[in-house]
């Protein structure tokens, strides 16, 4: 999902990046409420961002035959809020960009917007559904970590598509050959960031269950996939 | 139970990684061209559709530092993947050996 350096235009740049920084103010002033509110949640705050930073450097092969990386975005937002993984993401996507020549600093702004909040976001909103409608908690951490990954790649798709529209078919033409990179390489991959998260979750329930206490999370039943 | 259904999860998650490996196959070259790579990365994938769609767009900016090789590159990757598990089984071996002595204890807590 890392767009390249310079291969957005500047206004597109500009346009992202600005789309990009309430979230950022929003996410630190998140984290240092909750870390003066709960000192003892910072470990857990590393552990969310050391999540994203594994996840994010394993580029597998997919069924499509390119290789592509899992986020890591959907176990923070879960922990801490969606907004909170706005900073953990910019810090992620900066090691990258500055060290690795992977994704870039024009194109932060996009690559923010898409894995640091697009994903975290609907990780939260579906973790929030599935538990309303009683499903089990495991089920909905899978489907959180599972459908964030999957629509952080969306957003990629759609953020090239709109600023490299076809030339006869236009932003749909341009979004379907994006999305077919981008989306359909993602699935078994997004399965794979689904049941680590799972994997990651039972762990924490089962020996920091006090520390998830007070979360907002509803794993008095404990997590079970 | 609960570490049979781990155990599956973790299975799935490695055969998830290894039957694309299996299961893609090499598309034909064209007759004098190179062999087709396999796995490459999506987002060259992508870069090169921006040259198909946009063939006289022109990347505005360069990344200010590139790995000197690939090697280099993999250094990188594996040393960011190597501070995010080095933290998590920090955190959780701690955990782990909490809970242990707290359970160890427990007994002689409920009965002073």
């Amino acid at each position: 999902m890392h767009i390249m350096e310079g291969f957005l235009p500047v206004e597109h740049a500009i346009g992202w990046t600005a789309a990009s920084l309430p979230f950022l103010a929003w996410g630190v002033a998140s984290i240092k409420k909750q870390i003066v509110e709960a000192p003892e949640r910072r470990m857990l705050l590393g552990v969310g961002a050391a999540f994203a930073f594994v996840l994010s450097a394993l580029k597998l092969p997919s069924v499509t035959g390119s290789c592509s990386h899992p986020t890591g975005t959907g176990l923070g937002a879960l922990l801490f809020g969606p907004a909170a993984m706005a900073p953990l993401g910019l810090v992620v996507l900066l090691f990258q960009a500055v060290l690795l020549a992977h994704g870039g600093l024009t194109t932060l702004g996009a690559n923010v917007f898409s894995m640091a909040v697009v994903g975290p976001f609907v990780a939260w909103a579906v973790y929030r559904a599935v538990s309303a409608l009683r499903g089990s908690s495991g089920l909905a951490v899978f489907l959180a970590a599972t459908l964030g990954d999957l629509a952080t790649y969306v957003v990629t798709s759609v953020q090239l598509a709109w600023a490299f529209p076809d030339p006869i078919t236009g932003f749909l033409g341009s979004f379907a050959k994006f999305a077919g990179i981008f989306a359909l390489t993602q699935v078994p991959l997004a399965i794979s960031e689904g049941l680590l998260t799972v994997l990651i979750f039972n762990a924490l329930a089962r020996f920091n269950p006090q520390e998830l206490r007070g979360l907002g999370l509803n794993i008095g039943a404990g997590v079970q996939a | 139970m609960s570490s049979t259904k781990n155990l599956a999860m973790w299975l799935a998650v490695v055969a998830l990684a290894v039957v694309p490996l299996w299961v893609v196959e090499r598309p034909e070259a064209a007759p004098g061209a190179e062999a087709v790579k396999l796995f490459g990365g999506a987002d060259d994938k992508a870069r090169d559709m921006i040259g198909t769609i946009a063939p006289e767009y022109e990347p505005w900016f360069e990344p200010l530092m590139e790995p000197a090789s690939d090697e280099i590159a993999s250094l990188l990757f594996a040393l960011q993947a190597a501070l995010g598990a080095g933290f998590i089984g920090y955190f959780l071996g701690g955990a782990v050996m909490r809970e242990r002595l707290r359970r160890e204890r427990s007994p002689s807590d409920t009965t002073p």
